[in-house]
């Protein structure tokens, strides 16, 4: 007579399972730290708000409004101008070689136009190769262009400030000239690294058992495939809730990421996600043979996640068969979820199309999990 | 079905390959209830495979039989909670304190009365100063002792033990097998692994592997009169030189050093006392006929069965 599924022995497992977690000081130091030091890293990197870029300004007149303009720029915070007197030759070079992020030309006749209202050009050129750099820079430059010569058109001048600005502002993004939306990122990020961390983890968990000789044990007393996979991934749910937590928060204060929905949606879908990994995690761990085995699977799924979920492509500019590939990955529907809520303030009726792949995924990496889980050691 | 009165252990010509390997060949034994079985052979002879099977951890390729009177192929969850399985290799958590192991134990087995059980055991091991210390930091004896207890914490009536000695210290082993005895008279069938010799004799009753197969089953006193085994002890200064002229010699089966004495053994007694002869007179020798050792027995055993394995090899 099989032994009927037990919360006893589910306790018991989990119970085990949370001190080993709670006394490796690496593993957990390492659950905490990956999501800040991802985060810091990557968020800055890939869409950070990066302040005080070098800037070059080519000034081919020197004016009260020039000198506004410079200290217009350097007073947002973005910019660092190195260089005022600076040739047009000199501010292309700097760019192509990355010495500058920024090069700002104030053309010859620019006092004389604006005075005379043909809102002259002011041309920008950013090197834009990493656009999440330029980004909020250039975002201040236009919010600058409306204010910054408030001063200075005063009295009878004053008739040429309300409105539009006064100049043409003219951005040219070399290099890159399509920019990505910065917000995206973020939410993005969380799933990336609940990915990783959330896999990695667990794929260890049945492998590590095995290494260390402690399954023959295990296997040698009742508990059943179920209670050992549900109680080694229950502790780490919890770490997954403290990873969103730390990700949320810093992509608040670091970041401003604006979080416009329900948050208990966000948490609906964040444990659905994390479901999902970690049934991915203990899964691989039945079929792998050795923890370096499970490294390399957990790496072979988790590429595919990043490359084809949305996360560093748009989802909709991808040919089909990678669209198809993406539909079948967790990510691809958290970041739908995550982005939805945060950025969009989706409802449920908007996440359920993103909710009901997660769990059959879930069911379908259980239902494996289980199959292949060796009751023996045949 | 279990039945009170069934024998411990039954198995029938359990057969296990791992590739076109034979680990385990035809073995069939039977161990009665309430005795000491030990379980010998060398290493890599398969007492491991064939323990795994008699408790439902590994499917044999062939054969069947029952444990504590449960099918060893069906009712393995049966068979799990009432036989107590120590691993060769010391299979608790290292990274868990004593009572942690005892306390995960209890759990999985949802044992009642829990704190008191784990109490008793600690108590038990005299263990009570260090039950917060990690498993992973006692030594090898200690290891050994509490593994013990934590398969004994379901109380089960059947103790499959798998080499419980191997690299512990002699007063360790002692103490150990004063244990064991402890419990086999409290009714508890133990079979016990080992590969050391010496631990044969204390067992009621001993099964020898070699190469997967069984080669004997018996005591101790009928393994070695079934041996038809004959020893003389040789002492004396002589000793060194008579080896080197008893090698080969036929009726000389097995010459065996114990410290300064030489035992000298045959099967065939006449043959043997024909082949001392000679040497009887010797004044820097002195004979003195004695019981045959178990060890004796065995290497001899063994030494026969690889000239079968051999032979068969050079048919296939
Ligand atoms: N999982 C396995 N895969 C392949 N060979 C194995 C496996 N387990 C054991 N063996 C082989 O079976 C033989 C018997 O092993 P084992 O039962 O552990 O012997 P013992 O316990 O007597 O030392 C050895 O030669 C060993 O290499
Ligand atoms: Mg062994």
């Amino acid at each position: 007579m099989p032994e009927r599924f037990s919360f006893a022995r589910l306790y018991a497992v989990m119970l085990k399972e949370f001190i080993q977690l709670m006394r490796d000081r690496l593993t957990f130091a390492m659950m905490v730290g990956i999501p800040i030091i991802q985060l810091t890293l990557f968020g800055y990197a890939i869409n950070g708000d990066p302040k005080h870029l070098p800037t070059v300004v080519v000034a081919h007149e020197q004016s009260p409004f020039a000198r506004s303009i410079v200290s217009g720029l350097v007073n947002s915070g973005y910019f660092d101008v190195i260089s005022t007197s600076a040739r047009d030759s000199d501010a292309d070079t700097m760019l192509a070689e990355g010495s500058v992020q920024f090069a700002v030309t104030i053309p010859a006749d620019f006092s004389r136009r604006l005075l005379r209202g043909e809102r002259p050009q002011l041309l920008i050129a950013a090197d834009a190769t990493d656009p999440s750099a330029t980004g909020n820079a250039i975002a201040a430059v236009q919010q600058l262009a409306n204010t910054v010569l408030r001063y200075d058109l005063t009295g009878p001048l004053a008739k040429l400030a309300p409105g539009q600005p006064p100049f043409d502002l003219v951005i040219q993004r070399r290099y890159n000239p399509d920019g990505v939306t910065s917000y995206n990122v973020v939410p993005g990020l969380m799933g990336v690294i609940l990915t990783m961390t959330m896999i990695m983890m667990t794929a260890l968990g049945i492998t590590r058992e095995v290494e260390r000789g402690t399954m023959e044990n295990l296997l040698a007393t009742p508990v059943r495939p179920l209670e050992v996979m549900v109680g080694k991934i229950l502790p780490y749910i919890v770490i997954g809730a403290v990873q969103v937590c730390v990700i949320l928060t810093a992509a608040r204060l670091l970041f401003n990421v604006p979080f416009v929905g329900n948050p208990a949606l966000l948490i609906l879908g964040v444990m659905t996600f994390i479901s999902a990994n970690l049934f991915v995690g203990i899964t691989v761990s039945t079929i792998a043979r050795s923890q370096m085995q499970a490294m390399q699977m957990t790496f072979f799924f988790f590429l595919p996640s990043i490359l084809l979920s949305g996360f560093m492509f748009p989802f909709r500019g991808m040919p089909v068969w990678a669209q198809t590939i993406g539909e079948a990955l967790p990510l691809t529907h958290f970041l739908r979820i995550a982005r939805g809520v945060m950025l969009k303030g989706n409802g449920i009726v908007d996440l359920w199309p993103h909710l009901w792949p997660l769990l059959i995924f879930i069911a379908v990496v259980l239902v494996i999990g289980l199959k292949r889980f060796r009751r023996t050691l045949d | 079905m279990s039945n009170i009165s069934a024998p411990a252990v039954d198995v029938q010509d359990l057969t296990k390959r791992y590739g076109d390997k034979t680990v385990v060949d035809h073995l069939s034994m039977r161990v009665e209830q309430g005795e000491v079985f030990g379980f010998l052979g060398p290493n890599g002879s398969g007492k491991t495979t064939t323990i795994r099977m008699m408790c439902g951890l590994l499917t044999p390729d062939g054969g069947s039989g029952h444990t504590l009177g449960y099918d060893i192929l069906r009712e393995s969850a049966a068979i799990k909670r009432e036989v107590g399985y120590m691993t060769q290799r010391f299979g608790l958590y290292e990274d868990l304190t004593i009572r942690e192991n005892l306390d995960f134990i209890a759990r999985v087995y949802r044992m009642d009365r829990r704190a008191e059980r784990i109490a008793g055991a600690i108590e038990r091991l005299g263990l009570q100063d260090r039950a917060k210390q990690l498993a992973g930091s006692l030594s090898g004896g200690w290891k050994q002792r509490l593994a013990l207890a934590a398969c004994m914490l379901h109380e089960p009536r059947l103790l499959l033990l798998d080499e419980p000695t191997a690299g512990v210290d002699p007063k360790a082993r002692r103490d150990f097998w004063e244990e064991i005895h402890k419990l086999a008279a409290d009714g508890i069938t133990v079979l016990v692994s080992t590969h050391y010799m010496d631990e044969a004799e204390r067992c009621h009753r001993l099964g020898y592997i070699a190469y997967g197969r069984l080669l004997t089953l018996g005591t101790p006193a009928e393994l070695i009169a079934a041996s038809g085994f004959e020893t003389w002890r040789v002492g004396g200064s002589g000793v060194n030189a008579l080896v080197r002229e008893l090698e080969g010699k036929a009726g000389v089966d097995m010459l065996t050093r114990f410290g300064n004495d030489l035992h000298v053994s045959g099967i065939d007694g006449a043959k043997l006392a024909t082949a001392i002869a000679p040497f009887r007179q010797r004044t820097d020798l002195h004979w003195e006929q004695s019981a045959p050792q178990l060890e004796d027995v065995f290497i001899q055993l063994m030494s026969q069965s690889r000239d079968n394995f051999a032979g068969s090899d050079k048919r296939a």
